[in-house]
C-alpha cells in the first residue's frame, strides 16, 4: 500500500541544481561586503559586518560578534584567494534597500 | 564603486602637518574615484620581497587620479613610520581601493550628520565635510566634534577651523593640553559633552565616529545610552587604545 496520495504529490518540488541560484544570490555577493548584515548564531545579535570585532594575525582574520564575542567566521588565505570558514555565523543578508 | 586589484601609485607630494603626521598626495592611474569616508589599502614591498599592507582613510573623494591620505605615525608600526618619515615625492607604492561602503556619506541623504573624531580618526570625516561643503544642493546640516590630545596634534587644523564659515561647525576638545586662553572643553569625551555638542536624538542624525578603538567604543556606547539609535551610529576603529 502506498502512502502517497492516489493523485500523486499535489505540489511536487522539482529538483534543480545550483545554476538556478545565479540570479537569486547575485545580489548578496555583489554587495560591498562591509555592508552585509550578519546574524550571530550564538546570541542572535545582528548588525553590519563593518561593526563586527576583527582580530588580524599573519594567518587569518578572526571575525567575532561584538555582543557575545563568539567567533562568527574566520577568513583564511590571502587577498587573492580568500577562504571563509563559518563558525557561529547564523546568516548573511544583503542590507535593506534604501527607502 | 569598489575594486580589488593592486594599482601602482606615485607619491606626488608630502606635507608635514604635525610632528608625527604627514599628508600624502598620490597619483593613481586608473583610480575609479571614491565616496567620502572610504579607505584604501597601501602595500609596501621591501627589496627582499617582504610585503606589508595597512589600511588608510582617504581625505579626498570624487573622481580623478589624485588621492589624499593623512598618516599618523604609530611608533612601533610596520608601515606608518615609513610613510611619515621616509617616503618622498616620486616614490612608488601600491594601493587597492576604494574600499568600504559602510562608513560613507552620500550627498543625496538629507539627514543631519554628526561627525565625531578622535585623533587621526578625523581623516575620513574631513573627506565627508569637504564633500558636504562642495555639495551645494545638499540640505544636510553637518557638525564636527574633534577630540585631540593638544592643538599641535590636530590634523587639518587650519582647514577645519575654516569649515565654520562654510556651514560645518566644530567643537574642539583637548584631552591632555589645551591652548593658552582656552575656555572650551578639556578632558575625555563623556555623556555631558556629547549632549551639548551632538545633534540630539530627536533630530535622528546619522553619526560617524572614527578614532582609536577605545575612543570609538566609549563614544558609541554613550550615544546609544543617551537615546541615539544604534543603527544610525556608524563606526570605524583603527586599533590602539
Amino acid at each position: 500500500m502506498s502512502a502517497q496520495h492516489p493523485a500523486g504529490p499535489v505540489d511536487p518540488v522539482t529538483p534543480l541544481d545550483g545554476n538556478v541560484l545565479a540570479g537569486r544570490l547575485g545580489a548578496l555577493f555583489a554587495v560591498e561586503v562591509t555592508t552585509l548584515v550578519v546574524v550571530c548564531g550564538a546570541c542572535g545579535a545582528s548588525g553590519a559586518l563593518a561593526e563586527a570585532v576583527v582580530e588580524l594575525d599573519d594567518e587569518a582574520a578572526i571575525v567575532r560578534c561584538r555582543a557575545c564575542t563568539h567567533t562568527l567566521f574566520t577568513v583564511l588565505g590571502d587577498d587573492e584567494a580568500p577562504v571563509l570558514r563559518p563558525a557561529s555565523l547564523a546568516s548573511i543578508a544583503a542590507p535593506a534597500p534604501k527607502p | 564603486m569598489t575594486v580589488s586589484a593592486w594599482l601602482p601609485a606615485r607619491v606626488v607630494s608630502v606635507t608635514p602637518t604635525t610632528p608625527h603626521a604627514r599628508v600624502l598626495m598620490l597619483d593613481v592611474p586608473g583610480w575609479p574615484g571614491n565616496l567620502p569616508g572610504q579607505h584604501l589599502d597601501v602595500r609596501l614591498t621591501a627589496e627582499d620581497g617582504y610585503q606589508a599592507e595597512r589600511s588608510y582613510s582617504l581625505a579626498s573623494s570624487g573622481g580623478g587620479a589624485r588621492v589624499e591620505l593623512a598618516v599618523d605615525e604609530i611608533p612601533d608600526g610596520e608601515v606608518s613610520p615609513y610613510l611619515v618619515r621616509e617616503v618622498r615625492a616620486g616614490d612608488e607604492l601600491e594601493v587597492k581601493g576604494p574600499l568600504g561602503a559602510y562608513f560613507v556619506w552620500r550627498a543625496d541623504d538629507p539627514s543631519p550628520v554628526q561627525l565625531i573624531a578622535g585623533g587621526s580618526g578625523v581623516v575620513p570625516l574631513v573627506a565627508i565635510a569637504r564633500a558636504r561643503i562642495a555639495a551645494s544642493a545638499s540640505v544636510s546640516p553637518m557638525r564636527l566634534l574633534y577630540s585631540v590630545r593638544s592643538a599641535g596634534d590636530a590634523l587639518y587644523a587650519e582647514e577645519i577651523s575654516a569649515f565654520e564659515d562654510r556651514g560645518v561647525t566644530t567643537t574642539w576638545v583637548y584631552t591632555r593640553t589645551a591652548p593658552d586662553g582656552w575656555n572650551g572643553r578639556t578632558g575625555r569625551v563623556g555623556a555631558d559633552l556629547l549632549a551639548d555638542a551632538v545633534w540630539p536624538p530627536t533630530m535622528d542624525p546619522l553619526i560617524f565616529v572614527c578614532g582609536p578603538t577605545g575612543f570609538v567604543e566609549a563614544v558609541a556606547d554613550a550615544l546609544v545610552a543617551s537615546g541615539h539609535d544604534a543603527g544610525r551610529v556608524r563606526t570605524e576603529r583603527f586599533g590602539g587604545s
